[in-house]
């Protein structure tokens, strides 16, 4: 246990290794919350608290699944944290759950749960595991939040439901951009802070698959 | 280290794993029950106290809702119906009931796209310090563009003047459709009037704003901006509702009686 390396398998995530700007995993999610800061807020702690758990209860019984069934496993243990956030939510915050409760569903479904316990919990011990999900719940929601300040702020002109820019309609100045509430936008979004942290770390730049032969474009002037 | 890869060891693993698992929803989904009631509860009597501009964030909804009182009717006579509870009625859920009287509207009559219309609703009455009602507050529901909007419309005992309007469910588009929330839209709404002089109903939403000295500005609300198929469902559901299958015949009841207790002292 000595060796591991908390804070990067933590931090990692976040800008290094980010699950929906290098891995691009969980948009679906992403551009359906974002369009208020506090909708986007409640499904980061859904997420990052399912991925946390899933993660750590996973790797505890790692040993004792067999991997023919490893899959089964592990959707069985996400879906129960899912239910079990999903109630719960209900119960403590009921106004909140009512436009969010399809989304916490879905959250079984999100590729970043999956994605990390095949990848990291089958292979690890429980509290790295944790830690792991922590990292990668966190980096969800770094993007996350960050979609959602610019969405609600300049679609809405507020935050959380406040009001910061005040709107033309209500007698203020700010003419809000429509296009922005609309899941669209979150793809503009994420393409240019993709764009964004890949020129500020260029080693985040994936290798061309193929490139196109300087001797194929001869072909065109031949014909 | 790790278990044998057999039919009997991949059984055994998924069985107890479902088992604990299934264990666990289980107890939570029956220790939160009630908590869960409690705060759809609370959800629903807030939003009944918003439409008729009685609710302040903190306050105590418990006592203040002591001011209201629900009660059953039937949709086609517009009678009060004292059999059923009102506190356990759910019209929602009786629509789609045939045996507690719900059926299904025919599609050309299914303004509101609601699909079924219940025998009985509820509606919650406000009353004067006579006993008089004073308002009444009547539920609608009607498709928007992505849902169906769920929410309450308060009229004044004379059947006719709206008090308020109020969505509490729905998932429309957050700053275009969603402004159905916004107060400055709803806001627009008191003081209008359902019908016409010739008991027609005249209500609707139109676009591009609404001249206050027009001769019908009473029977015209500003729609809203960028969202016409949500206002389009705001203004199908209004008609549904308010018509003679909806609480048309409730309306006039109330309005005749109304009429009846203003006339009775001068006479």
């Amino acid at each position: 246990m000595s060796d591991i390396n908390a804070k990067k398998i933590v931090l990692s995530p976040i800008a290094d290794n980010n699950p929906i700007i290098l891995q691009v995993l969980g948009i679906c999610s992403a551009l359906a919350v974002t369009s208020k800061l506090e909708t986007a807020l409640i499904m980061c702690v859904g997420l990052t608290l399912v991925t946390a758990l899933s993660n750590l209860f996973y790797s505890t019984i790692r040993n004792y699944v067999p991997s023919s069934v490893r899959i089964i496993a592990q959707m069985t243990i996400v879906a129960t944290l899912v239910i079990l956030v999903d109630q719960t939510l209900k119960a403590v915050a009921y106004e909140q759950s009512k436009p969010l409760s399809v989304f916490v569903g879905l959250i079984i479904t999100n590729c970043i749960v999956m994605g990390r316990l095949e990848a990291f919990a089958q292979s690890n011990p429980p509290w790295p595991a944790f830690l792991d999900g922590l990292g990668n719940g966190l980096g969800y929601s770094a993007i996350l939040i960050v979609l959602a300040v610019i969405r609600e702020l300049f679609g809405s002109g507020k935050l959380m439901g406040v009001e910061i820019l005040p709107l033309a309609t209500e007698g203020g100045w700010y003419v809000p951009n429509g296009l922005l509430l609309l899941p669209p936008s979150a793809f503009f979004l994420i393409g240019l802070i993709i764009w964004a942290v890949r020129t500020w770390k260029p080693e985040q730049v994936e290798k061309p698959d193929f490139r196109i032969q300087a001797g194929q474009a001869h072909g065109a002037e031949a014909h | 280290m790790a278990i044998k890869d057999t039919k009997a060891n991949a059984l055994i693993v998924a069985g107890v794993l479902c088992f604990v698992c299934s264990l666990l929803v289980t107890v939570a989904a029956i220790a939160l029950r009630p908590v869960q009631q409690a705060s759809k509860l609370d959800d629903k009597r807030k939003n009944i106290l918003r439409v008729v501009n009685m609710y302040e964030p903190g306050m105590d909804i418990d006592e203040a809702f002591k001011q209201i009182t629900p009660k059953v009717v039937e949709l086609d006579t517009g009678e009060i119906v004292d059999g059923i509870d009102p506190a356990t009625f759910d019209q929602y859920a009786a629509a789609k009931d045939p045996a507690q009287g719900g059926r299904s509207i025919p599609a050309d009559a299914d303004i509101a796209k609601v699909k079924y219309r219940p025998r009985y609703a509820t509606v919650y009455f406000l009353y004067n310090e006579d006993g008089t009602p004073r308002t009444v507050i009547l539920p609608i529901s009607g498709y928007g563009l992505w849902s169906t909007l769920y929410g309450f419309l308060a009229v004044e005992a004379d059947g006719n003047t709206v008090v308020g309007i109020n969505f509490y469910q729905h998932a429309e588009t957050p700053g275009l459709g969603g402004e159905v929330d916004n107060p400055n839209w709803k806001q627009l709404w008191p003081g209008k009037k359902l019908y016409d002089e010739q008991g027609q109903l005249a209500l609707h939403l139109v676009k591009g704003g609404v001249d206050p000295n027009a001769p019908d500005a009473e029977h015209k609300v500003d729609a809203l901006a960028g969202a016409t198929l949500t206002s389009n469902g705001v203004s199908n559901l209004i008609r549904y509702w308010m018509s003679e299958d909806g609480f048309k015949p409730f309306l006039d009841k109330l309005a005749a009686q109304h009429a009846g207790a203003a006339a009775a002292p001068s006479a």
